[in-house]
């Protein structure tokens, strides 16, 4: 798809997320919002992943380890059209299937439940060898926080992945540079993030992670990856795309007055 | 239990493709011949269990029937997250095999000791729990694990226990099997406390208590059908396992009574009391120092049987 179209589309997804936080009484914008642009790309550039085959066993596999930024990912299926948009209007009502962390077989396309960090890298890491094991060329896409870089288990499975040579399984990190209560690379050392990663055995890559070419191409790269899996870090803004929320990560927690996204509609469809 | 649960594993991944073996970095030579024959259907994942257990939910989601192994406490409470969110969560058909549970690898000290995992499990939705009591059952366990479409813990002991089955017995999970019928006190013994469990049946017939002896393999889902049996003909009912007594069978049991009506047994559980074991020696010892013997079995069976008939005279005349 052309790189304009995505743009319009991840717009698109900003302003729908940021009234779905408002009207579902959802948080975690910020950590939506950082993410936007790089599941633009993965469900309208990257992966073959659509309504006719969501289900086939060698269809491409996404799985958003940082299941805090569900909403985003709710409203990027739906406008991908794995499932009807009406039922974004039932998100976070009392029994409804769309929660704040993504429930298991709640929606087509969700992958896999997540929400507690860690778990995702390994879960896409199994599906990988399981593609292997199967003779499927499928690719397994997974994308996780910086903060959830902190787990242990991601290292785990980084380490096993690259003893593997698993070239379908690319991890792709938000590098906003914020956790839930501070500056990541204060809490824990996590820069050079690349080298970390490069040093783990893995092909890697830094890229804007707001910058459609650069992360349509780095995706492309990624999945033509050979002999290694491939990690792309992607420095983002956590909140991008409304001023009053960008690198603020009060939002990681609070959810926006009808106002506020009054005011974030106007600047997004500014841009 | 190890060397039958290999080799049944083998025989059974030549018929079903499905089949994954995940090792911990365990099982030095025990899977050589599954190597062989599957080395595409194996993978060593090294010494990190929780990446191992997301993988296999991974791996289940992608169609395939992953086996996990490793010591019973690393493949179970070390990554108990894992298990409930990847496996139970999107209840997944994982096999997860803990070897070496209990005691058995009493003599590596209390890191290797794993008498906690049935109770940290037992409390998650959608996992099914079984703990053999001989090398048979551990293959039909197995078996049963492998047709079932959601997830399974396999608790195993170590290796050359003996036998108590002549064949493998058909195990249906949540039906525990009656190894020998008895009239006076049932003994519900799970997982390697079996054999253990049968020298003591023996000795109590042989001083004419008749006792009947049930291999309750089954943790969860517990069979409620057998307990309302036993709790209504015997007068006391008795649970065997090498495990904490919180939360295990004993714990099981004593939770099921709690929201029936009162029965007509008496209820008695053998456990290990709540306290870590700190010290050099093997499983024997450890089951000496906690009095997981026969004759204390047995004295405490005959103790609150007497108990249940009120009077010595009465356990005589029982007795004789």
């Amino acid at each position: 798809m052309h790189k304009d179209k995505i743009k319009i589309i991840a717009r698109n997804i900003r302003k729908q997320t940021v009234s779905l936080s408002h009207s579902a009484r959802i948080a975690h914008l910020g950590s939506s919002l950082s993410c936007v642009d790089i599941l633009a790309c993965v469900y309208f550039n990257a992966l073959n992943i659509n309504r006719k085959n969501v289900l086939h066993p060698e269809r491409d596999r996404f799985i958003l380890s940082k299941g805090h930024a569900a909403l985003a990912l709710y409203v990027t299926l739906a406008q991908k059209g794995l499932f009807s948009p009406m039922l974004l209007n039932d998100c976070g009502q009392p029994g409804s299937l769309l929660a704040e962390h993504p429930i298991p077989g709640s929606i087509p396309g969700l992958e896999a439940a997540t929400g507690s960090l860690g778990h995702g890298l390994s879960i896409g890491l199994g599906m990988t060898l399981a593609g292997r094991i199967q003779l499927y060329d499928f690719k397994v896409l997974v994308l996780l926080s910086d903060g959830e870089c902190n787990e242990g288990s991601v290292w785990e499975a980084a380490m096993f992945a690259a003893a593997q040579h698993t070239e379908n399984l690319v991890a792709i990190i938000d590098y906003n540079k914020w956790q839930a209560t501070g500056r990541s690379d204060e809490i824990m050392a996590l820069s050079p993030l690349k080298q970390k990663w490069s040093a783990f055995g893995w092909n890697a890559r830094e890229v804007d992670g707001h910058n459609i070419e650069e992360i349509a191409e780095a995706l492309r790269a990624a999945l033509n990856s050979k002999d290694a899996p491939y990690a792309i870090i992607a420095n983002t803004i956590k909140g991008r795309g409304v001023s009053f929320m960008e690198d603020d990560n009060n939002w990681h927690y609070r959810i926006p007055t009808a106002e506020e996204v009054m005011l974030a509609h106007q600047e997004l469809d500014a841009q | 239990m190890r060397n039958a649960f290999a080799g049944e594993l083998t025989k059974l991944a030549s018929n079903n493709l499905k089949i994954v073996l995940l090792s911990g970095d365990m099982g030095n030579h025990l899977f050589d011949k599954y190597k062989v024959l599957f080395p595409e259907r194996f993978y060593n994942c090294g010494v990190a269990e929780s990446n191992m257990t997301g993988i296999a939910a991974g791996m289940a989601l992608a169609g395939l029937k992953p086996v996990t192994y490793s010591i019973a406490p690393f493949i179970t409470i070390r990554c108990l997250e894992q298990i409930k969110i990847d496996i139970c969560y999107h209840n997944l058909p994982v096999v997860i095999i803990g070897t070496g549970a209990g005691l058995s690898y009493a003599g590596l000290g209390t890191t290797h000791q794993s008498c906690d995992d049935i109770a940290m499990l037992r409390v998650i939705p959608n996992i099914s729990i079984v703990c053999p009591g001989d090398a048979m059952e551990v293959r039909g366990a197995l078996r049963a694990a492998l047709n079932h479409n959601g997830p399974v813990y396999l608790r195993l002991g170590k290796k050359d226990e003996p036998l108590i089955h002549k064949i493998v017995p058909v195990i249906e999970i949540g039906k525990s099997l009656i190894i020998k019928r008895g009239r006076n006190i049932c003994l519900l013994s799970t997982g390697n406390l079996l054999p253990l469990a049968a020298n003591a049946a023996e000795n109590l017939t042989r001083l004419g208590i008749s006792t009947q002896l049930v291999s309750f393999h089954t943790i969860k889902p517990l069979d409620e059908t057998l307990l309302s049996d036993v709790f209504s003909s015997f007068q006391l009912v008795v649970t065997l396992e090498e495990h904490s007594r919180i939360g295990g069978l004993g714990g099981s049991v004593a939770e099921w009574l709690s929201e029936m009506p009162p029965q007509h047994s008496r209820f008695y559980r053998f456990a290990l009391p709540d306290v870590f074991y700190k010290g050099a020696g093997d499983q024997n010892h450890v089951r000496d120092y906690f009095g997981i013997t026969k004759s204390e079995i047995v004295q405490q069976v005959i103790k609150n049987y007497r108990n249940c008939l009120g009077s010595g005279d009465d356990l005589q005349n029982a007795v004789q």
